[in-house]
Order: structure tokens, then sequence, then C-alpha cells
């Protein structure tokens, strides 16, 4: 099947129990919401896993491009003063 | 005949159809139209086989003779099976198989639903376990069938042939005979004949969404309840018992 006559693609979120965050799984074709559920169920959840499932037309997704990755992340990394590291630790204290 | 041979065939019944539908949607394990698709035709079929296992597995306890799910499955001959008619039809297209799946499920859910109240506590159980299945089975065929009815030309006039063609196996579905009315008179067994009207609504209902026809209800397929078959499930056998037919007892 080439691209062209694929469903739309829509992203995949389950919820492992109640209260939980919803988590990404991956994606999948279908052309309606209720086909992309029942196919997001029978792609990851097949064993009983998760109380919810959201699906989301991938398209609706804004998504941050690699070559901002430098704009977006990298500020924090040369302002030193921004980590919490010029603490001294106190002698004993494990686990920090 | 006495309760407990009633019991064995009614289980059959039941048994086979989950156990011959299961094995036609196998078959469609890497062919189906996209993978989607492919995951969820074999995931129905697995919950077949497990229904199909747990039925065959109480039948060969009630028949007292040794027999397990798995004998019962793989030695027994065309003749000896009596699942519905409508079970061993060919896959065909895609809509074939959607509508096949249609006129059984939304008769599976009726049948389960009614069978949760049998006063055979086992069959009770294994009842409540399958309707959640049945019901996830019905609105993914029911889906399918409105989305091809309403599809391109080609798609409704191909499910439209589909639901033409199998409309007569579906009178069958609702047959009764000695074994359905001794359990019936005892609370084990439900009056399928009941059932047919709703059924019918409900499938009315469907197609009239999928801006489909009813066919007429013209001459209907009979013959299951005695073992007597169309000429698919020989075929259909022969490929699923061939292992154990070729090496008896073979284990892995």
């Amino acid at each position: 099947m080439s691209q062209d006559n694929q469903f739309p693609s829509w992203e995949v979120f389950m919820q492992s129990r109640p209260g939980a965050n919803f988590i990404h799984q991956g994606s999948i074709h279908a052309s309606d919401k209720k086909m992309a559920i029942q196919n997001a169920r029978d792609t990851y959840s097949r064993r009983g896993e998760g109380t919810s499932i959201w699906v989301v037309p991938t398209e609706a997704i804004a998504a941050s491009t690699t070559e901002d990755a430098d704009m977006l992340f990298d500020p924090a990394n040369d302002k030193i003063y921004r980590l919490p590291t010029f603490y001294t630790m106190p002698e004993g204290a494990k686990h920090i | 005949m006495t309760q407990q041979e009633a019991l064995f065939k009614y289980l059959l019944r039941w048994g086979d159809n989950a156990l011959i539908l299961s094995h036609r949607l196998s078959e469609w394990c890497s062919y189906a139209p996209f993978i989607e698709e492919d995951l969820a035709l074999t995931n129905f079929a697995l919950d077949m086989i497990g229904r199909a296992q747990a039925l065959l597995k109480y039948a060969g306890e009630v028949e007292g003779k040794g027999n397990t799910e798995d004998l019962l499955a793989y030695r027994r001959s065309e003749r000896q099976y009596y699942n519905n008619l409508l079970m061993e039809q060919p896959n065909g297209d895609f809509g074939v198989t959607m509508v096949r799946q249609l006129f059984i499920s939304a008769f599976e859910k009726d049948l389960f639903t009614e069978l949760q109240n049998s006063r055979d506590t086992t069959l009770a159980a294994i009842a409540a376990k399958t309707l959640k299945e049945v019901r996830y089975h019905l609105e993914h065929a029911a889906n399918w069938v409105i989305r091809l009815g309403n599809g391109t030309d080609e798609s409704h006039e191909r499910v439209q042939k589909a639901v033409n063609d199998l409309w007569m196996f579906t009178g069958e579905l609702f047959e009764m005979d000695e074994v359905d009315r001794q359990l019936l008179s005892d609370g084990i067994a439900v009056d399928i004949s009941r059932m047919q009207e709703r059924w019918t609504g409900y499938i009315n209902d469907v197609l009239q969404v999928a801006t489909l026809q009813k066919p007429q209800d013209e001459f209907m397929q009979t013959g299951s309840r005695n073992g007597i078959h169309t000429e698919h499930l020989g075929h259909l056998l022969s490929e699923m018992q061939y292992l154990q037919r070729a090496y008896p007892d073979a284990q892995w």
C-alpha cells in the first residue's frame, strides 16, 4: 500500500489506571474516531492493560523541530546558576 | 435422549460455532487490508479460540468418555460438527467477512445475554465472559458495514452483494430442535426462535444506516443441526485437522 491511500494517522495515548497520566503508545491509521479507538485498542491494548484510550489526529499535534532544539533546550546549560550545584552537600547525605 | 446427551450436543453447537469462525478469521492473518485490521481480525480469532476451548472442554466432561477439547476439535469428522452453516462460509472479500461477522455477532450478543441466566452455572459463566468480547466484535463489524455501505460505489455494491449472498444462511441460526426444547424446559437452554424478531430489527437498522437493502426472506439453507454442511466445511477441516490426522497424538 503506498503512502497515498493510507487512512490518516492518529496518535494513541493510554491510561494504565484511573487518575494516571495518559502515555503515548505509538500511532495507527484510521478513517474516523471510532475506527481509531478500535484500532488503538487492537494494536496497543490486547492484554487487559489500561482504563482509557485517547486518540488524536497526528496533524493536530504541534511539534518543535530538531533545529529548534538548541533554542529551546540549550540556554539552561550555560547558565550554571540555574542548576543547584553550588550547595555544599552535607557529609553523610546520600541518594541526592 | 438423556439430559446429558442433550447438553453435550448443545455445548458442541456453540463450541463448534466459535472454533469454525475462529479458523475462518485466522485465514486473514497477513492478508487483511491494513495492519490494524489484521490485528483486529486475528484478535477476534483468538477470542473465539478461547471460547471454543472452554465450551469443548466442558462438552467433553459432560460426555464423560475421556474426550478433551483437542480430541473434539481435531478428531471429529464433518458430519459430527454442529456449527451453523454461516460460520463455515468462505471469507470472500473484506465486505463478506464483515457482513458475516455482523450477522453472527448480532445473534451471539442476544444468545449469550440470555445464556448468562442459564441454570447450568458453567455455561452461564462462559456466556458472561463471552458477552464482553461479542459486544466488541459486533460494534466493529457494524461500523464497517456502515462505512462500506456509505463508501464508494464499489464498496457499496460489494457489501450489498455480501448481504444478499449470506442472507440464506441466517434463518438457520434461529432453528430449534429436540435438544433445545429438552434443555429449555430445564432452564439450561434459551429460546432462540424468540430472538429472531429482535435480530431482524437490529440488522434492519444497521442496513438502513449503511444505505443497504435487506433481502427478502426466501429459501433458507438448513442442515447443521444434523451435521449436514455446505461443501466448505470439509475443506476447512482438512486444513485445520491435518497435523493431528497425519501424526495422531503429536506433541510439541
